[in-house]
C-alpha cells in the first residue's frame, strides 16, 4: 500500500444559515486519501464546498463530523509543515517579494536564507522583482510570489484552492506548465481545487469529482497520462470529456432545444 | 482665487467702514509686527509643543489598544461602550476639568489634545483590524507565528494605512483643540494670542493675523502626515486614482 499523506474520513460540514436554526448542509461525508508525492485535483461546480474542504484539510476550519489525518497526525491547526496557497492571493502587500518569499524562513540564518529566497524567486521566474511591491506586479506574478513563498518554506504538501482562478488563460497555461516542472523536481504533495475540468486533467495524477451541494465524492478518475501532456491526444480528450459526463455536462454549445 | 479672496475681503472691509475688522494688509502688518516682537515664534513653539506631547501620547496609547480591542472581541465588548459614550463629548467640554486637575499649565492643553486625539486613532485602529482580510491572517497562522510575531508582522502592517488615515484625522482634531484649550487654560500659544489680542485692546489685526497662522500651520501638518502615506510599506492601502 503507498504512503498516504492526507486521510480525510467521513467528513461533513454543516453552516448556521441565514434563518434561525437553519443549517447549511456543505459537506456529507467525504473521505479522501492522497499519496505521498501524488498530484491530486479536486473538481466540483462552483459552490459545491470543495474549498470548505480544503480548508478543513488544512486546518483553518474544524469539521462538523469526521476527522483529518495529515502524515499520520490528526489536523486540529494549520502548520508550517503543509502551506496553502489561497486563491484571493495572500501575499503581503507591504512586504516585497524577497521579504515575502523569505516570510516563512524567519528562523534560517541570513545567509541560508538569502540561499533559498533567490533559488525560489529564481525557480517561478521572477528574478528582477525582488524589491517590487505586490501592487507593481501583475496578477500572475503576484501568484508566483505566492508559489515561490510556499515552496521557501519548505513544506511536504501543498494546498491550493484555485490559485489560477483570477488569471487570463494564457497565463493559466503558463502558470500549469511551471508547476508541473516544479512539482516534479521538488518532489511535494500537492492537493489542488478547481472549477476547471482542463486545468485538472492537465495537472493531476487523479482527479476527484464532486457533487453539486452537500457535496460527497461522486467519482475518482485515474489521469494515468504520460507528462507533458498533449492537450489534442485522443486518450487526454477521452479522460477530460470522462468527467465532464460525470459532472452532468454536454460537450455541445448551442444545441438546440429538442 | 485666493487673489479674490484677498481682494473681496479688502474691498468689504473698505466699503463698511469698519475700524475694527483688518483689512488684509493690516493682517500682514499685524503679522511682521508679531514676528519683531519675537512672539510668534515664540507662541507658534509653544503649540506645536503641546500638540506634539498630547498627540504622541494619543498614538502611543491609541494604536496598541485599538490593535488589542480589534483583535480580542471580549475585550472590544468590556470597552467599547465607554468609548462611545466618551468619545462624543467635546475636548472643549473638558477644560474645566482639564484646569481643576492640571492648573493653569502646559499639562491642561496636552491632557485635551491628548483626550481629542486618542479616539480617533482608537476607533481607526480598532475598525482596520476588525475589516482585515482573513487571506492574511490565513496566511500568518499557516507560517505558524507566536501571537507577538502575529501583532508586529502582520496585524500592525496590514492595518497600517488605515491607523495613518486616523492619526491624520486625530492631528487635525488635536490642532483645533490646542487653540480652544490656550483660550483659557493657559497663557502663550497661538490660542491665547487671539484672546488675548482681543481682550487687551481689541487688536483684531492679530486676531486675523493668529487665524492666518494656524490655518497655515494645520495644513503645512496635515501635508506632512500625508508625507507618511507614501511610504512604499503603506502605498498598497490606498488604492485609487492617485498612486
Amino acid at each position: 500500500m503507498r504512503d498516504s499523506a492526507v486521510a480525510a474520513y467521513n467528513l461533513s460540514m454543516r453552516f448556521p444559515g441565514k434563518r434561525r436554526g437553519e443549517e447549511i448542509e456543505v459537506l456529507e461525508n467525504v473521505s479522501i486519501d492522497v499519496a505521498k508525492g501524488e498530484f491530486v485535483c479536486i473538481v466540483g461546480p462552483s459552490g459545491c464546498g470543495k474549498s470548505t474542504l480544503l480548508n478543513i484539510v488544512a486546518g483553518f476550519l474544524e469539521p462538523t463530523s469526521g476527522s483529518v489525518i495529515v502524515e499520520g497526525e490528526p489536523v486540529h491547526g494549520p502548520d508550517p509543515r503543509r502551506i496553502f496557497v489561497f486563491q484571493e492571493n495572500g501575499v503581503f502587500p507591504w512586504l516585497n517579494v524577497r521579504e515575502n518569499v523569505g516570510f516563512g524562513l524567519r528562523k534560517q540564518k541570513q545567509t541560508e536564507r538569502d540561499a533559498t529566497i533567490a533559488r525560489y524567486i529564481d525557480m517561478v521566474g521572477l528574478g528582477g522583482f525582488e524589491n517590487a511591491y505586490p501592487h507593481e506586479l501583475s496578477g500572475g506574478m503576484r501568484q508566483r510570489v505566492e508559489i515561490a513563498r510556499a515552496l521557501a518554506a519548505r513544506p511536504d504538501i501543498i494546498y491550493m484552492d484555485e490559485p489560477f482562478g483570477a488569471l487570463d488563460f494564457l497565463t493559466r497555461l503558463k502558470m500549469r506548465a511551471d508547476l508541473i516542472r516544479i512539482w516534479q523536481s521538488e518532489k511535494k504533495t500537492i492537493l489542488f481545487v478547481t472549477h476547471d475540468i482542463e486545468e485538472a486533467v492537465q495537472l493531476s495524477d487523479r482527479v476527484f469529482v464532486m457533487t453539486p451541494r452537500p457535496a460527497t465524492i461522486q467519482e475518482i478518475v485515474e489521469v494515468d497520462l504520460p507528462r507533458p501532456r498533449h492537450l489534442d491526444s485522443p486518450d487526454y480528450l477521452a479522460k477530460r470529456d470522462r468527467i465532464f459526463s460525470v459532472m452532468g455536462m454536454s460537450l455541445r454549445v448551442g444545441e438546440t432545444a429538442a | 482665487m485666493a487673489a479674490l479672496f484677498l481682494t473681496g475681503w479688502g474691498l468689504a472691509v473698505r466699503w463698511s467702514h469698519s475700524d475694527l475688522f483688518p483689512t488684509p494688509g493690516n493682517v500682514a502688518r499685524g503679522i511682521v509686527d508679531l514676528m519683531q516682537k519675537g512672539l510668534l515664534f515664540k507662541y507658534i513653539v509653544a503649540s506645536l509643543f503641546r500638540v506634539s506631547w498630547g498627540f504622541t501620547l494619543a498614538v502611543i496609547i491609541g494604536v496598541p489598544l485599538g490593535l488589542l480591542l480589534g483583535w480580542y472581541a471580549r475585550a472590544f465588548q468590556a470597552f467599547n461602550p465607554l468609548i462611545q459614550v466618551f468619545r462624543p463629548i467635546s475636548p472643549i467640554a473638558w477644560i474645566p476639568v482639564a484646569i481643576l486637575w492640571f492648573g493653569v499649565s502646559d499639562a491642561a492643553p496636552i491632557f485635551l489634545i491628548f483626550l481629542a486625539s486618542v479616539f480617533p486613532i482608537t476607533v481607526a485602529t480598532v475598525a482596520a483590524v476588525q475589516n482585515m482580510q482573513l487571506v492574511y491572517l490565513r496566511a500568518a497562522q499557516n507560517f505558524g507565528l507566536s501571537t507577538g510575531e502575529l501583532f508586529r508582522q502582520v496585524i500592525f502592517r496590514a492595518c497600517l494605512p488605515q491607523i495613518i488615515t486616523g492619526i491624520r484625522i486625530a492631528l487635525g482634531v488635536a490642532w483645533l483643540v490646542v487653540v480652544a484649550a490656550e483660550m483659557i487654560a493657559v497663557n502663550s500659544g497661538l490660542g491665547y494670542l487671539i484672546i488675548d489680542a482681543r481682550n487687551a485692546g481689541k487688536r483684531y489685526d492679530l486676531v486675523v493675523a493668529g487665524m492666518v497662522m494656524i490655518g497655515v500651520i494645520g495644513l503645512i501638518l496635515d501635508v506632512l502626515v500625508r508625507q507618511l502615506e507614501k511610504f512604499d510599506e503603506v502605498r498598497w492601502g490606498y488604492a485609487g486614482r492617485r498612486k
